[in-house]
């Protein structure tokens, strides 16, 4: 049987961002994948070296929307780590706060799309409305629901004022109900059981040949967590848990999504609950030259930043590495094998954030178009209409 | 404008793109479809296909890459077709106006009708946008 | 419970002809300065015997030199081990680890166009993020890059 190409992008609808894959498959099994990056690439690491330390703030938020706290996090953890030098317990707390918020939306976008993938419109509206919630929350804490303008180097730039802490409390309670009824609607699912167990396996070896990072990682048994292995902010201040299961399927990086989300709503409570007196900003006035690393567990993994300074007032080298950027090439690992019908399913899984990482068609040999990236997301939900009928129908 | 324009604003279907965006201004048009803000309700639809818009929504700061794609489907859109600016980095890429990949704003490239400015643009903003949009044209939600 | 002297005694003492010099910076921080032969052998140790994840190498532009450095977090005692190596800004090349490792590929594949560094043996040494259009031999990250694109519209706008 020949081989066919399939290229998906790099305008395919639910992706929202432009990519282009190119799948070769002999019948319906994907035997192999290349992918084309690069169409996010805005050139940030040279863009920080014309900006001051404060601004370059602003210009790694953003570089990608839902992780858009991690980056000014890690960035900021990396220009204290020049000194080296500690925030103030209150600024940890606050930068906790926000962090695990972004958390939560950012796992309520990826099942919201998941559902969506998979043919559960229901869940995708029930998911994005939940969304809105916290985004609520963020906005009353922070001024905005994305891009919070939140950290500096030093510190926070805002204070959480007390008052607004009962109400941000009442409305992350009104969620964790209908958050509970999403988590028993996808993990009880038989249809969603058949669909997506054993689907896009990465094995334990391949994750840590990929250095693969986040809930990717730890759907195949590899426990990394930046937050627990090297701590940072008000993590250690109370007892969490890490999720790690060993079967490294979809069926596994939807579980460990939505239980991290139960975890991050206990970090946040806490964290209103307990938020100590003191300063928010240390008011760094001089950078020294040196270099620094900051690196914090971003709701994809971890997010690295290195800067270098040479005691101006502007960054002399800036890298930044999004988690993506470690867990895109895994894809072609879990992919092979696997069936048309499920390729987008195992993409989403990884969660990709490409604006982050920089930043698919089916054609047969002779060039002509077979697939386009609607018919990609049409298999995908028929295989699991036909499963649905097959098990009794829903 | 031509009458075909004002009707097909009584519910037009968009189609939305990325030129090398951040996300956030896509996320946010998402949200529009979503159960608090409801765009459908004005006869809106997002579209998988190019070839059945009517509105293009653009995002993102025109970088190099997707700027060659961005143009083949715009020659591809059956016009009249109105383009939709979303976030400051369509409308002039904002802060990223100095990167070696971002050369030309979008409105260089192909005739903007609307800027929606914000970063992001909130979803109300964009639905305000949306509005204009249509009374520019000279219809009627 | 390993400790993170033995760590730093075992290495230092396993690759004393390879280090050109190590500085402590804190508990959680290492630099070490190696001699760019021997990368691919105390990369390897690092992230096969050791099991420290790769994170990931930064590149700088630092005339006379090019500099790289690869940083590896060993997850148990929580250490990062940033090993540094200069390169000849004239002629900047390095062996590749991609060839063994897969979590190499990418960045090397990065670091190839956006500062001209050759990393020998690389398995599949295409652009990553850079245009198609973008002309051959212009490095972005290196220090002496100036604007090419004529038609580059660098004004607000409004």
């Amino acid at each position: 049987m020949g081989k066919t190409i399939i290229p998906i992008g790099p305008y395919h609808p639910l992706q929202e961002e432009p990519e282009f894959f190119t799948l070769t498959v002999e019948g319906e099994t994907v035997v192999d994948i290349d992918v084309r990056i690069g169409y996010n690439h805005r050139g940030i690491e040279k863009l920080s070296e014309m900006k001051t330390f404060e601004n370059s703030t602003f210009v790694v938020e953003r570089i990608c929307g839902i992780c858009s706290t991690s980056h000014p996090y890690a960035y900021t953890r990396a220009v204290e780590d020049i000194f080296p030098m500690e925030v103030s317990m209150r600024s940890k707390y606050v930068r906790t706060i926000i962090a695990e918020g972004e958390r939560v939306h950012s796992h309520l976008l990826w099942l919201g799309l998941a559902g969506h993938f998979l043919g559960y419109n229901t869940v995708y509206m029930w998911a994005w409305k939940l969304r809105e919630e916290i985004l609520d929350v963020m906005e009353i804490l922070s001024g905005n629901r994305n891009n919070y303008a939140m950290f500096k180097p030093g510190g926070v730039r805002r204070d959480i004022k007390t008052e607004d802490i009962p109400i941000c409390l009442k409305k992350i309670d009104s969620i964790v109900p209908t958050l509970v009824m999403l988590k028993k609607a996808v993990l009880d699912d038989p249809v969603l059981h058949a669909r997506l167990k054993g689907v896009g396996v990465l094995s334990y070896q391949d994750a840590i040949d990929f250095s693969a990072l986040g809930p990717t990682s730890r759907a195949s048994g590899v426990a990394r967590d930046v937050r627990k292995d090297s701590p940072y902010g008000a993590y250690q201040e109370l007892e969490w848990d890490m999720i790690v299961t060993k079967n490294g399927d979809v069926f596994d990086k939807a579980v460990i999504r939505i239980l991290e989300m139960f975890e991050s709503i206990k970090i946040l409570k806490y964290c209103l609950n307990n938020l100590p007196d003191g300063e928010i900003d240390a008011k760094i006035k001089d950078i020294p030259p040196g270099e620094g690393i900051g690196h914090i567990e971003a709701p994809r993994g971890e997010t690295f930043h290195y800067v270098k300074s040479d005691g101006t007032n502007r960054p002399m080298r800036h890298k930044v590495r999004a988690p993506t950027f470690m867990n895109f090439p895994t894809y072609k690992a879990s992919v092979k094998g696997q069936t048309i019908s499920d390729a987008t399913i195992i993409l989403a899984a990884i969660d990709p954030c490409y604006c982050c990482t920089e930043r698919v068609a089916v054609k047969d040999v002779k060039g002509r178009m077979l697939f386009n990236g609607q018919d990609l997301i049409r298999l995908s939900r028929e295989k699991t209409g036909k499963m649905k009928q097959r098990m009794g129908g829903r | 404008m031509s009458l075909k324009l004002k009707a097909l604003l009584k519910s037009p279907w968009v189609f939305h793109l990325s030129t090398g965006s951040c996300n956030n201004c896509d996320i946010e048009t998402l949200d529009c479809l979503t159960p608090r803000f409801d765009i459908e309700r004005f006869g809106m639809l997002l579209v998988g296909s190019i070839k059945h818009a009517d509105v293009l929504l653009v995002s993102g700061s025109c970088n190099r890459m997707s700027v060659e794609r961005m143009k083949e489907l715009f020659e591809q859109v059956p016009k009249p077709c109105l383009v939709v600016a979303i976030g400051t980095c369509a409308g002039s890429r904002g802060i990223f106006k100095d990167s070696y990949n971002c050369p030309v704003p979008l409105d260089k490239i192909i005739p903007v009708d609307v800027y929606i400015p914000g970063c992001p643009p909130k979803p109300e903003a964009i639905i305000a946008g949306a509005v204009k949009l249509i009374e520019k044209v000279g219809g009627t939600l | 419970m390993i400790r993170r002297e033995e760590v730093l005694l075992d290495f230092t003492s396993r690759f004393h002809a390879d280090i050109l010099d190590l500085e402590d910076k804190s508990n959680t921080r290492v630099y070490v300065n190696i001699t760019p032969e021997s990368i691919v052998k105390i990369g390897t140790y690092l992230f096969r015997n050791v099991g420290a994840r790769f994170n990931i190498a930064t590149a700088s532009d630092l005339p006379p030199n090019i500099e790289i450095l690869y940083h590896f977090l060993i997850e148990d005692i929580n250490l990062l081990i940033s090993l540094r190596v200069f390169l000849d800004r004239e002629k900047p090349e390095i062996e590749s680890l991609a060839k063994d490792i897969e979590a190499f590929n990418w960045i090397e594949r990065e670091m190839s166009e956006l500062l001209g560094i050759t990393f020998i043996g690389h398995p599949d040494p295409r652009r990553l993020l850079l245009a198609d259009n973008w002309p051959e031999g212009i490095c972005p990250l290196r220090q002496d890059y100036e604007e090419w694109d004529q038609t580059a519209d660098r004004t607000r706008g409004v």
